[in-house]
């Protein structure tokens, strides 16, 4: 039924996504450090997130997972005090350019957050939200777009009947979904995902998983998780970070059977953190 | 026993729960007690009750208009000043045109007997109160006199009671309305000769041709003017051709002419329906019709609905820039000494007396703003001595409550903009939104419910404030409610105001006795109407937070 629609508005900043396949690098991360005024919370970090594909930061809690996830779309702005060194693009481009604006940054990068934080209106309205503020007035694009978002979030079939009731009314896992079918509305190509299971139940768990899996076939996925299993589950690659840096970075397979670094075998075998 | 066992082991702080609950029910005595009293008395006046007949004890010193029997309401008992368990009882005797007062003391051992004779009729007038005594016969326009005693006198009376009242209401029409409009005109025309006789000075020939018409016309007016003036006082003439005659307990005859009458009841026999059907009447008059005699007579409906517009005014000045002024100190300035120390000031500006608010928005509003304003757009007419705006009125009550409130509502919708959960604000930028955007789609509809209690909260203050009006457009009567279809739309014009209303009834009457009850039945009208503001907030922000409610679990 559903067919992919291209983004409302063409947008002079934004590449559009790119469907040919092929996998290059799609975030860059190179020499980067960030600080909260001043305590350093990144050291000099460096990591290829290649398209199409789930990468996961793992890490003991404080470790900066979220802080360097957060700066993918420079949600870290809005911190008083905050500066960084180094760089960081997406597909080639510096998200600290200049000529790039923040909000465009944004609308191609989505984010779902640890807590689900659908907006206090009905279903309909949180998922074509992005659209909303960009303006989007056509009844015919709005509705494709809330069935398409929906789908790929697999809770069309749980809502499709109550798209007007507030989506406050929904279980704390069709929340998350919902929150990432808000996110997708949008057409993004990279989606970060912060925690996204931490507050669910197993089976809520499970439906998330399944979904990202298969999300990864149009969308670059970035998700940070304190939970192990998870990490091994739905990850191509893993990316274990430990007081700001990042001590290995590697496919998922060799991360978690055959991690180089000594640091990384304790923290997965748990032996701390 | 164990319960000696429980005794022991009670923690040593348990007595503060005894200390802490007797400080609240201090506080709710001392509200209830207050409530009684306003409520008790408020609707007291309403209330139709039974008049006694008093017969006096010879000698004893007292009598009511030469006699020393007297009709009267029982009002309150009171230990006699001075004296040790002799007690006086206050009775309502009416009649003032009479006996000079509406209330005496009596002392108690003075009366010899009460009764309640039922052909007693209290007489509601348009002057001098009410009138209590036996009915004796009605005059008729023509001259036919019916007695009281005839089986139709009832009903002509009714049948009076109803046509004075609709004479009253054309009255009414033919001298307010007909008549002011015309001397609205007639006040145009004298500023356009003014502005001609300005513009052609020196220049006599011109002047008197271009002020011809307007003479003229000014003529045509006055004629109608004066036609109409005649029309109603003869009208009036007619009405008072029929006349009650009614005769005190004390003795004497007098004359109600129709055009005075207003109704009747005969106290002592009515029945419980046809004392609250009375009541309920009573109550909406009260409500709903101008004040009489000073104010201690007739109904507040022009301070109602001066009190109302004034606060309505007050939140649409308020709100908007309460909330705008809330933005900007919570979202978009930066957090640091300069917006804590503003912050801190919003604060101590909530706790500035109200009459300082009065003289700064006599200072500013009215001599300052209002005064620039009259000089470049209302110049004639301030020339002629007639200030539009260089005078209290309603915009400028308005805007200095207006300055009065900001900081309660700066205050509750800051709290609210803060309660907003970042998780929300976070989201809508996550896709894309603007700074803007989020405000004005997530955090405004989110924190409504704070803003709106903010709002009622000011409200009520500026509703019930009454030190600052004194000084920038309340007055004690007016003649016409402030608003009109035409520019300024009245808001130049002074209003009556509830809470002012109970100050000057109740301080600066010159009858304090015959305004007491009116002064009770605003004071409960007022604390009301702040109730009904408060609930209606209440439940309105009940509805919004159930449908804005922050997603958290």
């Amino acid at each position: 039924m559903h067919s992919v629609t291209t983004s409302p508005i063409p947008d002079a900043d934004m590449t559009p996504p790119d469907h040919t396949g092929g996998d290059g690098t799609c975030i860059n991360v190179s020499d980067y450090s960030f600080f909260y005024g001043s305590s350093q919370a990144l050291f000099d970090n460096n990591l290829d997130v290649p398209e199409r594909q789930v990468t996961a930061l793992i890490g003991p809690s404080g470790c900066g997972k979220s802080t360097l996830l957060r700066n993918f779309n420079r949600m870290n702005d809005l911190v008083d005090g905050v500066h960084h060194s180094g760089d960081i693009t997406i597909d080639g481009r510096s998200i600290y350019s200049p000529d790039l604006e923040v909000i465009s940054l944004r609308k191609r990068v989505g984010m779902v957050f640890q807590k689900s934080n659908p907006f206090p209106k009905s279903i309909y309205e949180n998922v074509i939200y992005s659209l909303r503020i960009q303006g989007v007035k056509s009844r015919g694009e709005l509705d494709a777009t809330v069935e398409r978002s929906l789908r790929a979030a697999a809770l069309w079939d749980e809502v499709k009947d109550r798209l007007k009731d507030s989506a406050l009314g929904l279980s704390g896992g069709q929340m998350q979904r919902l929150c990432i079918a808000r996110a997708i509305a949008n057409e993004p190509e990279i989606l970060l995902m912060d925690e996204p299971c931490s507050a669910l139940d197993p089976i809520a768990t499970a439906k998330i998983e399944e979904l990202i899996t298969t999300l990864k076939k149009d969308y670059t996925i970035v998700i940070v998780t304190h939970n192990m299993q998870q990490a091994s589950r739905c990850s191509d690659r893993t990316a274990f970070l430990y007081l700001g840096r990042i001590v290995e970075a590697d496919t998922t397979e060799t991360i978690f059977n055959n991690p180089k670094e000594k640091q990384t075998e304790d923290y997965i075998s748990g032996r701390f953190g | 026993m164990p319960g000696d066992d429980n005794t022991k082991r009670s923690p040593r702080g348990e007595p503060f729960v005894w200390l802490t609950s007797l400080g609240l029910a201090a506080g709710l005595m001392m509200v209830a007690g207050l409530l009684w009293v306003i409520v008790t008395n408020g609707t007291d006046v309403f209330w139709p009750k039974r008049v006694a007949e008093v017969e006096l004890r010879e000698g004893a010193g007292f009598e009511v208009g030469g006699a020393l029997t007297f009709s009267g309401k029982v009002d309150t008992e009171r230990a006699k000043a001075g004296s040790k368990g002799e007690t006086e009882t206050k009775f309502y005797i009416a009649n003032r045109d009479a006996y000079g007062a509406s209330f005496k003391y009596i002392d108690d051992d003075a009366i010899a007997s009460l009764s309640y004779p039922e052909g007693l009729l209290v007489i509601e007038r348009m002057e001098y109160g009410r009138a209590i005594g036996y009915p004796v016969n009605l005059t008729a326009g023509d001259g036919e006199v019916v007695a009281a005693d005839d089986p139709r006198f009832f009903e002509e009376l009714d049948a009076l009671v109803r046509h004075a009242e609709a004479t009253r209401h054309e009255i009414e029409d033919l001298r307010r309305k007909k008549v002011g409009r015309l001397s609205r005109k007639l006040e145009k025309i004298a500023l356009k000769e003014l502005r001609l006789r300005d513009k052609h000075a020196g220049d006599e020939a011109r002047l008197a041709a271009e002020l011809a018409p307007l003479l003229e016309q000014r003529e045509g007016l006055q004629k109608q003017s004066e036609e109409y003036a005649r029309r109603a006082t003869e009208t009036e003439a007619a009405l008072n051709a029929s006349k009650l005659t009614y005769r005190l307990s004390s003795g004497g005859e007098r004359t109600l002419e129709a055009g005075g009458l207003i109704d009747y009841y005969a106290p002592n026999t009515l029945g419980l329906g046809g004392r609250i059907g009375l009541f309920v009447s009573n109550v909406w008059n009260f409500l709903s019709a101008p004040p009489r005699e000073a104010n201690t007579e007739g109904g507040v409906f022009p301070a109602i609905f001066g009190t109302f517009v004034m606060t309505v005014l007050m939140s649409v000045l308020v709100t908007p820039l309460g909330v705008v002024a809330a933005i900007y100190l919570r979202e978009y300035a930066k957090q640091g000494p300069l917006v804590r120390s503003v912050r801190i000031a919003v604060n101590n500006l909530a706790g500035v007396p109200s009459i300082v608010f009065g003289v700064f928005g006599l200072g500013f509003f009215i001599y300052i703003v209002g005064g620039g304003i009259d000089e470049m757009f209302f110049k004639t007419k301030l020339e002629s001595g007639k200030p539009t705006f260089g005078t209290g009125g309603l915009l400028w009550a308005s805007a200095t409550l207006a300055l009065m409130t900001i900081p309660v509502v700066i205050v509750a919708t800051e709290e609210a903009l803060a309660a907003v959960p970042r998780g929300m604000r976070e989201a809508s930028l996550a896709c894309g939104a603007s700074k803007w955007q989020t405000i004005q789609r997530i955090v405004l509809p989110a924190s409504l419910p704070g803003i709106i209690t903010g709002l009622v909260l000011a409200m009520a203050r500026g509703a019930g404030e009454v030190a600052p009006l004194m000084l920038v457009g309340v007055v004690k009567h007016v003649e016409d409610l402030p608003m009109s279809t035409s520019f300024p739309f009245g808001l130049d014009q002074k209003f009556m105001h509830l809470g002012f209303h109970i100050y000057d009834l109740g301080f600066q009457s010159p009858d304090s006795e015959a305004a007491t009850p009116m002064v009770f039945a605003t004071t409960l009208l007022l604390v009301v109407l702040v109730v009904v503001l408060n609930l209606g907030a209440i439940l309105l922000r009940e509805r919004l937070r159930r449908r804005y409610a922050a997603a958290t679990f």
